[in-house]
């Protein structure tokens, strides 16, 4: 099966690969997938003000999955926390071209975005509840 | 060099040009039917034929009229599966394989199962072979066939095909060997390995595509086969009207085995590959063995957590077939796509289910999805090898360097205890 262009310049150019701290503040993490499905990803943003000011991921997959999640992280950049929960894997099916076999890689994509920003939810919640008891009423 | 590098050389093989060669002429002048009997064309295509069935015949230590021929290793499996059963159904319905056959054996078996057959499937140790007493205790007194191959595709590991055979024969049961990735690789003897049908095909040795053959033992004990293609042997004489042809509903030429004109050409091919091959596998077999050992060295030897699959050393000449930790096979095809290589991988497939044979071995779904397959061949060089083993290095350092589970192992977590979100 040949590759899109699009995937392939992912695959050979990955934007924003790599980590950030875990615990680092305002970052919220996503890991989905297993490895015995042959795909894991990792997705991270990193919020300021509730906008995503950078993003970053790590994929365990094939060549659909690393630009699925390649292009996420693009797609992340400069948008609002609830912006970057409208992004659909359909989205990144009709960018990447991907043909049907791999649109579970799209839809792991979206799985990671959900995951990270949850994750970035949950620890905002906690942070700010930590804050609450902390300050004196 | 030249680009792209074929190093896929159990999916098929180019044509040997010698092959080609004596081949031409079986096109335009000698395009007799080989079944016409009353004219010269139909003589000179006969001889052609006769020729190559000897040729075939000697280097399986066969007799020339246990040959029959088929379009392929697919139909010749079909061949041997189906019309044993159809032919023996009353002494009994008891099949015996492996898990790690050949999709065209595992289908046909799944096909008999459905008409009431019931098939065996042994399992097969982490080198990927099958313990010879397992099959003597899954003999039942209803078993009518054992179906065991002597090379796998995938893994290139050997069977004990011969101890095998000598328990078939003990038992009284007939003996199919699928030895389409061994015949013309490393030596075959029916009678020293004991079986009683062998499938093997053209393409896999630099013969042409289209055309295979099945191996029919005539003595001790003479195997019957029901036939798959009617059409009372060959129809060429007597379609045309011509004198003798054979009586309806046996003998013709393929024994009544396999009906349809020869197709003259492909099968002069499959003579010149065998003939080639027999000529040249003590020296081809110490070459193509010598670049995959290199081949093998030089991957394994620069990288961490790389694994083989299969046996370390009853394993065919030319295969290669290894794990990468961390990395996805498919994405590392992509990395060298100018070699072409295959992948136990399912990244493709609608199950998603990895390699069926390396998850019969034991192989984790993990390590089956990061294996790749290297099919050294007769037209693979030294300069290939060099190249291959440096664009792998490379692709498996760029992927290592984008994989989180690389990232997670060098961070100490134990990829075991991780609760994944299994899709």
């Amino acid at each position: 099966m040949a590759y899109s262009e699009k995937v392939i310049d992912h695959y050979n150019n990955p934007r924003n690969m790599g980590s950030f701290k875990k615990e680092e503040d305002g970052v919220g993490t996503g890991i989905v997938g297993a490895p015995e499905c042959g795909d894991v990803m990792k997705l991270q943003i990193k919020v300021e003000n509730d906008t995503i000011v950078d993003a970053k991921f790590k994929t365990f997959g094939c060549g659909s999955a690393i630009a699925s999640s390649s292009l996420a992280t693009e797609w992340l950049k400069g948008k609002t926390v609830d912006q970057a929960g409208q992004i659909k894997n359909t989205e990144i099916v009709q960018e990447l071209n991907l043909p049907p076999v791999k649109i579970h890689c799209s839809v792991l994509a979206e799985d990671a975005i959900k995951a990270a920003l949850n994750d970035y939810k949950k620890k905002a919640d906690t942070e700010g509840e930590t804050e609450a008891a902390a300050t004196p009423a | 060099m030249k680009l792209p590098i074929y190093m896929d050389n159990h999916s098929t093989t180019p044509c040997d040009p010698r092959v080609v060669d004596a081949m031409l002429p079986y096109f335009t002048e000698k395009f007799g039917n080989s079944a016409s009997r009353n004219h010269s064309f139909g003589w000179e295509a006969e001889e052609g034929v006769d020729q190559a069935r000897k040729h075939i015949a000697n280097l399986i230590h066969a007799d020339a009229k246990e040959i029959v021929f088929t379009s392929g290793a697919t139909e010749s499996d079909n061949l041997a599966l189906k019309g044993v059963v159809e032919m023996y159904k009353e002494k009994g319905d008891h099949i015996i394989t492996t898990s790690t056959e050949h999709r065209a054996v595992i289908d046909a078996a799944k096909s008999l199962e459905k008409k009431g057959v019931k098939v065996t499937y042994l399992p097969v140790d982490k080198t990927g072979r099958v313990d010879p007493d397992d099959v003597r205790n899954a003999i039942t007194d209803k078993t009518i066939l054992i179906s065991i191959m002597l090379a796998n595709n995938e893994i290139g590991t050997i069977h004990p095909i011969a101890e095998i055979g000598k328990i078939a024969k003990e038992k009284g049961v007939l003996f199919h060997c699928d030895a389409t990735q061994g015949v013309g690789k490393i030596p075959v003897d029916v009678q020293e390995l004991g079986v009683d049908l062998m499938s093997f095909t053209a393409h896999k040795i630099y013969g042409p595509k289209g055309i295979g053959a099945l191996y029919v033992r005539r003595k001790a004990p003479r195997v019957r086969l029901a036939p798959m293609i009617d059409g009372g042997g060959h129809e060429g004489g007597r379609r045309g009207g011509a004198r003798s042809g054979p009586p309806p509903g046996g003998g013709g030429h393929e024994r009544g085995m396999r009906s349809g004109t020869l197709p003259v050409p492909l099968v002069v091919g499959f003579g010149k590959a065998i003939e080639l091959c027999a000529q040249e596998m003590p020296e081809e077999s110490v070459r193509t063995m010598a670049l995959r050992d290199r081949l093998q060295d030089g991957i394994m030897g620069a990288m961490e957590e790389v694994y083989l699959n299969g046996h370390p050393t009853e394993r065919l000449p030319g295969n290669l077939n290894i794990s990468f930790a961390y990395v996805e096979g498919e994405a590392l095809l992509m990395g060298v796509k100018e070699i072409a290589l295959s992948s136990g991988s399912a990244c493709t497939s609608a199950t998603l289910e990895p390699s069926y044979v390396l998850r019969a071995l034991g192989v984790g779904s993990d390590l089956a999805h990061s294996s790749i397959r290297f099919g050294i061949g007769r037209f693979t060089t030294p300069e290939e090898v060099e190249y291959t083993i440096d664009r792998m290095i490379k692709a498996v350092n760029h992927l290592r360097e984008m994989s989180p589970l690389y990232e997670m192992a060098k961070e100490g977590v134990d990829l075991k205890t991780v609760q994944w979100a299994v899709h």
